[in-house]
Order: structure tokens, then sequence, then C-alpha cells
């Protein structure tokens, strides 16, 4: 499409720039935290414990209590929320009353604070099913909290897929448990992997709903049954509770992205390894 | 059960057959019957009840919501719609190629090896030659035979339909239904489509929805005619395909197949 006039070529600026502001944003905290964590980043500070209150040593037990916050997370939240996904998106007439119902109860399970989660889960995890302050209880409470949003976006994902597979399947008899496996989720895997992702990016950065429930302390978990700090809590912490705490806390959150990054590359792998895999 | 060779073509009837779709009528009171082995084209303008009519004897219906069926539709003298029938028996008995070719996004061989696991076929052995007798039954083998392992969607239009003719096929069905099957390929590629229908009159009953009427009238034994009235599908008339082309009783089917209208 061409620009022309001075109207048009006013606009095309005007969102050029905001699109050159949304890209300049990322980086420009990249820079921020990395500027202020590199001096304290080192291969040391990936696997050492915690000295002096996070202001020396290394932040090691805190990314294995993330991975295995993470872990628990992922494991109970992905077979439910792609149950329900699968669901939505081929047992319930989309628009009808269960779609609607569904629908909604995910959106006001989208739109509660985290801090709520973190209630919740101590409530329950914590609590009544007597889990205690541990990684178990914080990874449950996060499945709880990223559901709504990998429920959609998988839903999203499936219904995506045309139609003329459905078709195609239900005019040679197939099992719907043959098609959904065999051709249906490998051919929403990408969508699937995206929702994966966008999962773990708001299971990784959570704090609030693990100070309730993963617990404080900074030492290596023996197990799932063990209290473990998070990255994104050891952040918090080393930002409000430490004093001269901002460069750790800073080199905390360059990993933190990293890790993000890294894991975002594996989901997205995989996502395009099920896919190519599906056609063999 | 033997590939491509059915262990004999099954009759069609459809007797007073309405579907709905909620309020709305697409076809009322359609009857007509395709005897085993024929080859029956159900003509008509876009929008009178055809694939409807394909959509419930095979009943695909089933799954559009708001969409019901009345009177009597029989394959082989069974009732389609009996309380106590088989829909995936149905299914592979009553095959379906539809107007968009349709593969599904796996290699070109697992598009015939997954229907045949999906319908008992174990035997590894049995299910490579059940492929390999289905891609030779709609001449796709040669073309594929060294790159099975390829997406099928990598494969042109026409190949697609005929891989999907050969999915069809390979689960040894007795009756087909065509839904348009050349109306969205190339001249070339739909003469090569024509050609296989042609080849397997006799072996299947076959019902073959179409708009082309030169090709109704090269392939079809009979012709059923369906024409929307007051906003509703019917059929108008049906009989063999040279008295419906050459003296047909009804003046709708004169005009319709004299070209004069649709």
């Amino acid at each position: 499409m061409r620009i022309e006039g001075a109207r048009d070529r006013w606009a095309a600026a005007l969102f050029g720039g905001a699109s050159l502001m949304i890209m300049a944003l990322p980086l420009l905290m990249l820079v921020e935290v990395v500027g202020a964590g590199l001096p304290r980043l080192s291969s040391e500070f990936l696997y050492a414990p915690p000295m002096d209150a996070g202001r020396a040593g290394g932040i090691g037990p805190m990314i294995v209590s993330t991975l295995a916050i993470l872990a628990v997370c992922l494991f109970a939240a992905l077979p439910v929320g792609l149950g329900c996904a699968l669901y939505l998106a081929e047992c319930v007439t989309a628009g009808g009353r269960a779609a609607r119902a569904l629908g909604y109860s995910l959106d006001v399970l989208g739109g509660v604070p985290s801090i709520v989660f973190g209630l919740f889960g101590y409530r329950l995890f914590a609590i009544e099913l007597g889990l205690g302050f541990s990684i178990l209880s914080g990874g449950l409470t996060l499945a709880c909290m990223v559901l709504p949003l990998l429920i959609r976006v998988s839903e999203e994902a499936l219904r995506a897929t045309p139609p003329s597979y459905r078709q195609a399947a239900a005019a040679l008899g197939l099992s719907q448990g043959g098609f959904l496996r065999r051709v249906l989720v490998p051919a929403a895997a990408p969508g699937i992997a995206a929702a994966l992702i966008l999962s773990i990016g708001r299971a990784l950065a959570e704090s609030a709903a693990l100070l309730f429930t993963a617990g404080y302390v900074t030492r290596l978990p023996d197990s799932v049954f063990d209290s473990g700090r998070a990255l994104a809590v050891h952040i918090y912490d080393l930002s409000m509770n430490v004093a001269g705490g901002e460069a750790s806390a800073a080199a905390t959150a360059v990993v933190l992205v990293g890790l993000l990054v890294l894991i975002n590359i594996c989901a997205r792998r995989l996502g395009q390894t099920v896919h190519r895999m599906q056609r063999a | 059960m033997k590939v491509c060779e059915p262990a004999a073509p099954a009759a069609i009837t459809l007797d007073e057959v309405t579907v709905r779709y909620g309020a709305h009528l697409a076809i009322e009171r359609a009857s007509f019957a395709v005897r085993p082995g024929d080859l029956m084209a159900l003509v008509g303008p876009s929008g009178c009840g055809k694939t409807s009519l394909l959509n419930a004897i095979n009943r695909l219906s089933d799954l559009i919501p708001g969409c019901t069926v009345t009177g009597r539709i029989a394959v082989g003298g069974r009732d389609v719609r009996a309380p106590d029938i088989n829909l995936t028996a149905l299914r592979r008995k009553v095959g379906m190629v539809f107007q968009q070719p349709n593969p599904f996004p796996l290699s070109i061989a697992e598009n015939l090896r997954f229907p045949l696991r999906e319908h008992g076929v174990s035997n590894r052995d049995e299910r490579e030659r059940r492929t390999e007798e289905a891609l030779r039954a709609v001449g796709l083998w040669e073309e594929v035979k060294g790159r099975l392992g390829q997406p099928a969607q990598a494969l042109s239009g026409g190949q697609q339909q005929r891989l999907c003719l050969a999915r069809t096929l390979v689960l040894g069905p007795e009756v087909l239904l065509f839904d348009e099957p050349c109306s969205a390929l190339d001249p070339l590629s739909a003469g090569v489509i024509e050609a296989l229908i042609a080849g397997l009159k006799g072996r299947y009953t076959i019902l073959l929805v179409t708009h082309n009427l030169p090709q109704a009238r090269r392939l079809a034994d009979t012709v059923a005619v369906c024409w929307v009235s007051e906003g509703c599908g019917c059929v108008v008339e049906s009989g063999p395909c040279g008295v419906l082309f050459e003296r047909a009783a009804h003046p709708i089917t004169r005009a319709y197949c004299g070209g004069e209208v649709g």
C-alpha cells in the first residue's frame, strides 16, 4: 500500500514512532538491569548460596527452587489446562451455555490479583492440605494462577486448526481420542507451546503468590516438601528489605530474564518438533 | 475385506427425507433410490440442499448444531438412523470425498495408515499392502512411492484430492459420496478425478453432487434434480440419465438440464 499525502505521512510517522518506543522499552530495561547487575555476575554467582542476606554469595538455591516450583506448576497445570482447552474446543459448542459459563469463570480467574491466589494457595495447600510452606504449595498455587492463560491460549490454538480435519476424521469414522492425539493436538502444538511460554513467563515472574506458599528460606530445598525461595521473591527481598542489595537484585534479574529466554527457546523448539514429528 | 473391492455395493434409499437447520428448512421430502453399483448425480443450483442430503446419509449432519433429519435413509436396506446403528461401521461403509481436498497434516502414507490403525488393522504388513493398493487404485503410487514420508500438504491440489479418495477407499467402503470433488481443481486435475470416478462405477454405489451438467451426463446412470422453491430445497425429478437429459417430465428439469436456467 502506498503512503500518499501529508496526513498519511504524519500518521505513518506517528505509528512508526510508537512501534520504535515499544521496541526500545525492553532494550532500555535490559540495559538498565544488565548495567547494574553485570559487576555481580559470575559463574560462582549462579551456584553459590547467598551470604550476608544476599549482598554477597550467589543464587544457586534460588535457581533450583525456581525450577522446582516451575516444574510442579507445569506438571499440574499442563494436563488440567490442556484437558480443559480440549473440552472447550471440541466438546462444547462455541458460544453455547457451557462455553460461556466456563469462559466467564476463566476470565474472572484470569483477572484475580496474584496476591489473592497467594492467600488462597496458603489456605488450601499450606494449611488445609497440610503441605506447609513448600515447593509443592508454591507450584500448585502458581498452577491455579496460570491455568486461565494456559487454557485460553491453548483453546484458541486448537480452534484455529482447520475444521476440514474434523470433517475428514468424522467421515472416516475415526475415534475422537485418535483424532485428538494424532491430528489435532500436534497440529496445534506451536500454539500450545506459545501458551506454555506465556504461562512460564507469568509463573517465573511471580513473587506475591509465592511469599505465602513456597516460603522465604534461602537454603537449597531437599525435596518438593521443603520450603524454597524463588528468584522473583529473592529480587523483591533484596530490593525492599536489604540495604545495599541492589546490585545482587539486578544480577538476579539478569539471570531470571536469561532463564526465561532459555525456556522460551526450548518450548518453541518443542512445539516445532512435535509439529514436525506428526508428519512422520 | 479387500481394499478397493467392496463385498457388494449397497443400495441407497431416501424416503421423504427432510433436513432442517434450526427453523430453516434446507430440503424437504426428498425421495430417490440408487441401485447397487449405480452412480447417481445430484444436480441443482447452490443452496438446494444437495450437500445436506449427502451429510444425512453418513450422518455427518449429527455434528452440525441444530441440524435435524426426518424421513427414512437406508444404506444396504439398513436404516442409518436406527438406534442400534454403529456409527463407526456406517462411516467405514459409506466413504466421503469433499469439495476441498482435506488431507490430514500427516505424511502421505500416514494419511492412509492412521485410519487403518483406527479401524483395527493392527498388522503392519497388512497396512502397508492396503496403503499401496489404495494409492495404486487412484494412480498416485508411481508419483509418491519414493516420498511416502513427506507431508501430504506438499502435494498438488489434484494429488491431494486423489490421496483423499485413496484414504476413503483404503477402508473398503460400499458406498461413495462425492461432494463436488472436482470444483476446487484445475481442469486437468478435475479430468483425472472424473476418470477415477468413472473407473469406480459398478464396484461402488456412488452419489455425486455436481454443478457440472456435462460431467453428470458423462458419468451418471441416474440423475436427481434438486431445486429451490420458496427458500426450501426439494427433489423435483429423478430417473435414468438419458431420460432426464432427453425427455424430462418436469418443466424445471427440462429447463435446467437444457441449460436454460440455473
